[in-house]
């Protein structure tokens, strides 16, 4: 390992580091704009500047330099701080400092370098540089005149996001960061270019002068919209969310969110169920807690256990889960489901329906079959980590299903789940690719396990896993791609069918035929609420959407910003989100909502608080004691062998935009949904 | 002062027929194959020790870069880039050999591309000579036609390609790293350094870079020899050079001649003289507009090498020879040098981007008399700020000839800000 | 079809765009001089070509066919023909007049070959003439500097030049003649006026 003197302290630092690197290491802070540890170095913003003997006798970009034996770095010397002026004082010459009217003030490199680096006046006697703003959308507010032309934007969109769409134009002091045609990003991750702007130049649309970074309470919570678990921080000013950015968490999503994750949070707004409701006379009217809690509760009590079902949607917690599937358990009712999409899986070991390889672990396969996804919209920054493993190479991608562009090249094998077999015979090329590679991975979406064949296209993809040697010592290369963040819980607390039991869909049949009376929804929206026959319909959720518009009874609850709650990533990861902000009006959290109902049915649940319901979840299941970690699942076998259909799958997201509650209640979303529909798909990574 | 029987390029001014017929008659094409068969490492010895040294302007020596080139190959391929995007202000010299000696470019490359494993040789051309890509693109089409280059080249076994580039229209990609990046399809912005070419360079392959006129005077050297070309010229400074003179002479002419010859003499001799006479001289820039001008006093005995000008703190650059007599409003001169720098850089790095402009518009008022004798030094300051701090040498480029006209005419600067104010004053 | 953001809006961009035969496989064997997988090193010369078969200019269709044929990302297409100064992304005139105004030409008289072109057609610079026959443009350097001053009109260089060979070049050409190439004072090339001072040998041949 090299070893460097840093300002006279002597360190050793990986070959293969930058000097900005070890500076790090050294506890040296070197300023830096265009540097981006997850991007390509540039080396143009020249801030980065640090004096290195031996060499020239000028200042290096200590970002674009590797570390070598015997160099003497100095981070503070006459030289670099005249350097660093100097690249300040340009950076400024042109800026408007416009701070005061400016999103980014506050939070802004630029703002907060220039207080170390920069001068208490200007010497420039010109006239400042004006650039044309660009329309790059719903969601990139642009204003490019403050723009330091640093490029990481630029690095994002054709790097991390694959869609290389942004380009710097023109050349010299005229250079201008934009699009080809003035069109929409075609990206899924583009908000992550406002955080990577160092100044203001890309700022947030939706949250454009609505608040000021430092009145925000910050709260590190989960994502919940699609199975990611994406680390965020929740922003909120009073009883609003105001904003939601990433945390980082190299496991799950680095740096970076899907658009739907940072810009629904205005559908948190919208269509909210802040009270109970009570159909009387046909129409919903608010009522009371204690009148609603009565009603169900009676009714509950009143009904034959077999007669009763629930269906847990996408955004369930583990903790309501749990609660709703012991009262369901003390009714005597076996139709309990949380798979809305009604896929079969679950029925076998946790490794049947888990993101085995883990989302860190992509990058250690040499092979991908997808069979029945389009990670693209179903889980974005996941596909990211894909995308990043393909462009460190030798990694062939193959696609069953429906062919889409997701932003790396990936061949498509055929379109029906009989391609799976021909891998199995080694009746086609890729077959070769798939046993070549040491660790291969397959995964399989919801696309293809949602269809009645779905438990033999998973005993198939599983057959065929084994075959390449996908799972062997310590690699598991199969993966199972779910969509929802409730699901993985869902599965692990067992809330599917008992003996006997019905499944989504023959709960939907028999509310349709008048064998179940009463179906409980806990936040189930996606499934046909319109077929639920005579029904007695509760509805527990946070939003007025399908599932309330068909309800007798809305139990108003919180949504996941609004509640401590337990979720269970793809991985089988559990996280747990904070509250940042109260629910709206009488709406409460979930647990305690069916704790209350469950006295009311008579059934009362041994739970008073959160943390004995979280107790009783770690007792049924090891995840929920092990918060923020992923253990490996046993291997065993799964999936039920049997005919499979050649009909082509079907990708389940058609629209990325809106998927659930709160992205449909979400006006930016419906914007992005306009624009994606009016804009053309342009070429991307795959093609450059 | 050198003797035609010395000079290399013998067709310089067209005379002659440029092409093959002509060529072979000059001397071109004479005993390459022997030359190949000596092999690798005598060539880049000989051309090592001829000392010459890069004719693009920064001088490095020639011999020595080819000697970068990995040995062996690690299974990718070697390239030789000759950079022909001759656009230095002053400089008219690669232009001429591309158009009137091509052959010796060619048969250079063929030389320089086997010295440092390279198969395939990529000639970047200014896109504005279209007509000099023209005679190039026959002439390589001829080398082609009579075995000189492609599998068998000169029935030596060694295989050779030479494809033209043209460019279009930018002179950053003078810049080797800019060159290479233009020639993979990007915009012209300079690469950061290391990885220097010789280990990733085109395409990500070992590459070497060099200048017309270095690549074109290899075959004369190694048929004559290294001691013939050393014995031309200074020490570290040696061989027969192409010089373009330019502006106030009475001739303006490019002309071969030896290394280290007096700038006086050179200008006298072959330019018909200063219009005027040489005491109608002010200043000369005396190697591109990159490097700084230098007032008629060290023109006087300064000579026209590597080391004499950059004693006198400017340099021989490409040796493009700029003169402006008594008539030359110097400030006017300098400020148009600041314009197309401004207008050429690539806009990538900060103190480029901003720096360029801002130069610019300060040296515009100065031109009018329009600024205070304060921003004399925070100009002086701002070059500063630019040299050395940027990713290319563009930046450095455009701060030199700034410089030398703070260092060598400030009271010209000074005279104009106080007249322009008293003038200013009157009017009130 | 919109136009590529930058360009003004109210120049009529033509629908589509496609090689002629000819140019299509002149494009072709300028792929074929890259490596494969590296055909985005013919981007300019494809741009070039485009740009010589639609009259000068490159429309944004030309930029998406190259884009296109070349299997780059559209983007990187219009970086590369925003930072050469040699492609024209609105039409210019028949003749496209360069003058170069660069230290070299502007020592010997390049105010006065901008003057002489200005009167000549009646435009200032950036302008083209009413009847799209001239362009008259600045530009830095063009490497012919012991030339000066001279300008570039399309390919061809016309060199040593003065106001009144300035005029004359143009008067020519307006009534579609076709003026003599390179120096304008009787010079072979780059050899000094007054008489040969070094390969004198060659005198002879110089007729």
């Amino acid at each position: 390992m090299p070893t460097l003197t840093i300002d006279g302290e002597e360190i050793e630092a990986e070959a293969g580091l930058t000097v900005l690197q070890a500076c790090e290491i050294a506890g040296k802070e070197i300023p830096r704009f265009c540097y981006h540890e997850r991007l390509s170095v540039a080396g143009n913003c020249r801030m980065c500047l640090v004096e290195v003997s031996p060499g020239p006798p000028k200042p290096a970009a200590s970002c674009a330099l590797p570390v070598a034996d015997g160099m003497e770095v100095k981070t503070d010397s006459d030289m670099v701080r005249k350097a660093r002026q100097g690249v300040m004082e340009f950076l400024l010459i042109n800026h408007p400092l416009d701070c005061p009217i400016c999103d980014q003030g506050g939070e802004c490199d630029l703002q907060d370098q220039a207080m170390a680096y920069g001068n208490d006046g200007s010497r420039f006697l010109e006239n400042k540089r004006a650039v044309e703003d660009k329309d790059l959308g719903p969601l990139i507010k642009t204003i490019m005149t403050r723009c330091i032309h640093c490029t990481r934007c630029i690095r994002f969109a054709t790097e991390v996001a694959g869609v290389p769409e942004l380009g710097a134009t023109g050349r010299g002091e005229n250079m201008e960061v934009g699009t080809y045609v003035e069109k929409a990003l075609s990206s899924e991750l583009s908000g992550n270019m406002i955080d990577l702007c160092p100044v203001g130049a890309l700022t947030s649309k939706p949250y454009a002068f609505t608040a000021r970074s430092w009145e925000l309470k910050k709260t590190e919570s989960i994502d919940v919209l699609d199975a990611v678990g994406s680390n965020i921080r929740v922003d909120t000013r009073g009883p609003e969310v105001m904003r939601i950015l990433p945390r980082n968490n190299d496991g799950v999503n680095e740096e970076w969110i899907s658009d739907k994750t940072r810009f629904a949070c205005d559908g948190l707004r919208r269509q909210r169920l802040d009270k109970p409701y009570l159909r009387k006379d046909g129409k919903l009217q608010p009522v009371d807690w204690p009148e609603v809690l009565s009603v169900v509760g009676q009714m509950l009590a009143g009904t034959s256990g077999d007669k009763i079902a629930a269906i847990a949607g996408d955004l369930a917690d583990a903790e309501a889960m749990l609660t709703l599937k012991e009262l369901m358990d003390s009714l005597a009712s076996p139709n309990i489901d949380c798979r809305q999409d009604g896929t079969r899986i679950g029925e076998g070991p946790r490794a049947a329906y888990l993101f085995n390889s883990t989302i860190d672990g992509i990058e250690d396969a040499d092979a991908l079959l997808i069979v029945g996804s389009n990670p693209r919209l179903e889980a974005p920054v996941l596909n990211a980590r894909i995308r990043k493993r393909y462009l460190m190479g030798g990694f062939p991608v193959g696609l069953i299903g429906e062919n889409a562009d997701l932003t790396y090249r990936a061949e498509h094998l055929g379109a029906g789940p009989d391609t799976l077999q021909a891998l199995i015979d080694g009746s086609i090329q890729f077959a070769d690719v798939m046993k070549d590679a040491e660790r291969p991975m397959i995964i399989v979406g919801t696309g293809a396990l949602a269809r009645p064949d779905g438990p033999a296209i998973l005993a198939q993809s599983r057959k065929l896993g084994e075959a390449v040697g996908a799972v062997s010592g310590d690699w598991n290369g199969f993966n199972v791609l779910q969509r929802a963040a409730s699901r993985i819980a869902g599965l692990d607390i067992g809330f599917r069918p008992g003996d006997g039991g019905r499944r989504t869909n023959q709960i939907i049949a028999g509310a349709a035929s008048g064998d179940v009376e009463v179906v409980y929804l806990l936040g189930a929206d996606e499934i046909d609420t319109t077929a639920l026959g005579n029904a007695f319909v509760i509805y527990q959720g946070h939003h007025g959407d399908a599932g309330a518009h068909r309800a007798d009874a809305i139990l108003p609850g919180a949504a996941y910003t609004e509640k401590e709650a337990t979720y269970v990533n793809v991985e089988g990861r559990a996280q747990q989100t904070k509250r940042a902000i109260f629910p709206p009006g009488d709406a409460k959290e979930d647990w305690a909502i069916i704790r209350a109902l469950s006295e009311s049915a008579g059934k009362k649940l041994p739970y008073d608080s959160l943390e004995q319901v979280r107790t009783r979840l770690a007792e049924i299941h090891p995840v929920f004691a092990d918060i923020g970690e992923v253990t490996p699942a046993e291997w065993e076998a799964f999936g039920i062998e049997g005919d499979i259909e050649s009909a082509p799958l079907r990708n389940p997201v058609t629209d990325f935009y809106l998927t659930d509650v709160i992205s449909r209640a979400s006006e930016t979303m419906a914007e992005c949904t306009a624009a994606a529909r009016g804009g053309n798909p342009e070429k991307t990574g795959t093609d450059g | 002062m050198l003797q035609d029987r010395d000079r290399i390029f013998t067709n310089i001014y067209g005379f002659n027929d440029p092409f093959l017929g002509g060529a072979r008659s000059r001397g071109d094409w004479d005993g390459t194959r022997d030359i190949l068969a000596k092999g690798r490492e005598w060539i880049v010895e000989e051309i090592k020790s001829s000392g010459l040294r890069g004719r693009g302007g920064a001088g490095f020596g020639t011999g020595l870069k080819w000697s970068f080139m990995p040995k062996e190959s690690d299974g990718r391929p070697h390239y030789l880039v000759v950079n022909a995007d001759e656009g230095e202000p002053g400089t008219c010299k690669d232009r001429e050999i591309m158009r009137h000696d091509p052959h010796k470019l060619i048969e250079g490359c063929l030389l320089a591309g086997f010295a440092m494993g390279a198969h395939a040789a990529y000639i970047y051309v200014r896109g504005e000579f279209y007509r000099e890509t023209e005679a190039l693109q026959q002439a390589v089409d001829e080398a082609y036609d009579a075995g000189l280059l492609g599998d068998d080249a000169c029935g030596s076994g060694w295989k050779m390609d030479v494809y033209v580039h043209r460019g279009a229209g930018a002179y950053i990609c003078g810049e080797e790293t800019a060159l290479i990046e233009s020639l993979e399809g990007k915009k012209g912005q300079p690469r950061l350094k290391p990885p220097f070419p010789a280990n990733a360079g085109v395409y990500g392959c070992p590459t070497t870079v060099n200048n017309v006129e270095s690549i074109a005077v290899a075959p004369e050297i190694l048929r004559r020899g290294a001691d013939w070309f050393a014995g031309f010229g200074r020490q570290n400074n040696t061989g027969t050079k192409l010089f373009n003179i330019s502006g106030h002479v009475e001739h303006p002419c490019t002309v071969e001649e030896e290394m280290s010859i007096p700038l006086k003499t050179l200008i006298e001799k072959h330019a018909g003289g200063v219009r005027g006479g040489w005491d109608n001289l002010l200043a000369v820039i005396p190697g591109g507009a990159s490097v700084p001008v230098i007032p008629k006093s060290i023109c006087d005995n300064v000579l026209m090498d590597f080391d004499a000008l950059r004693e006198v703190q400017s340099g021989l650059g490409t040796a493009a020879v700029m003169v402006m007599d008594r008539s030359t409003d110097i400030i006017q001169a300098i400020a148009r040098l600041s314009a197309f720098y401004k207008h050429e850089s690539c806009g990538q790095c900060t103190p480029c981007r901003e720096g360029t402009g801002w130069m610019m518009r300060v040296m515009n008022r100065m031109v009018t008399g329009e600024a205070s004798l304060e921003e004399i030094d925070i100009l002086e300051e701002v070059t500063r700020q630019v040299e050395g701090h940027t990713i290319c040498a563009l930046g450095d480029a455009a701060a030199w000839p700034i410089q030398g006209l703070i260092r060598h005419f400030r009271d010209e600067i000074e005279d104009r800000i106080r007249k322009r104010g008293r003038a200013a004053q009157a009017a009130e | 079809m919109s136009a590529p953001r930058g360009t003004p809006p109210d120049i009529p961009q033509p629908e589509g765009f496609s090689f002629n035969p000819e140019v299509l496989e002149a494009a072709e064997a300028i792929i074929a001089k890259y490596p494969e997988g590296r055909q985005a090193s013919a981007v300019m010369p494809l741009l070039d070509l485009a740009q010589r078969q639609h009259d000068g200019w490159l429309p944004q269709a030309a930029m998406t066919y190259v884009a296109e044929m070349l299997d780059m990302a559209p983007i990187r297409v219009y970086e590369v023909a925003t930072f050469y100064t040699m492609y024209n992304l609105s039409p210019v005139g028949e003749n496209h007049v360069q003058v170069c105004t660069n230290l070299p030409c502007w020592l010997r008289g390049s105010s006065r070959v901008v003057e002489a072109c200005e009167r000549a057609l009646g435009i200032g610079m950036g302008e083209t003439t009413e009847d799209g026959k001239f362009t008259l443009t600045e530009v830095e350097c063009l490497g012919a500097c012991v030339n000066a001053p001279m300008v570039q009109i399309n390919d061809d260089y016309y060199e040593d030049l003065d106001a009144s060979s300035t005029e004359t070049i143009l008067t020519e050409l307006k009534s579609g003649g076709t003026p003599k190439t390179g120096s304008q004072i009787g010079r072979r090339s780059c050899e000094p006026i007054g008489g040969l001072t070094s390969l004198t040998g060659d005198k002879g041949a110089s007729d």
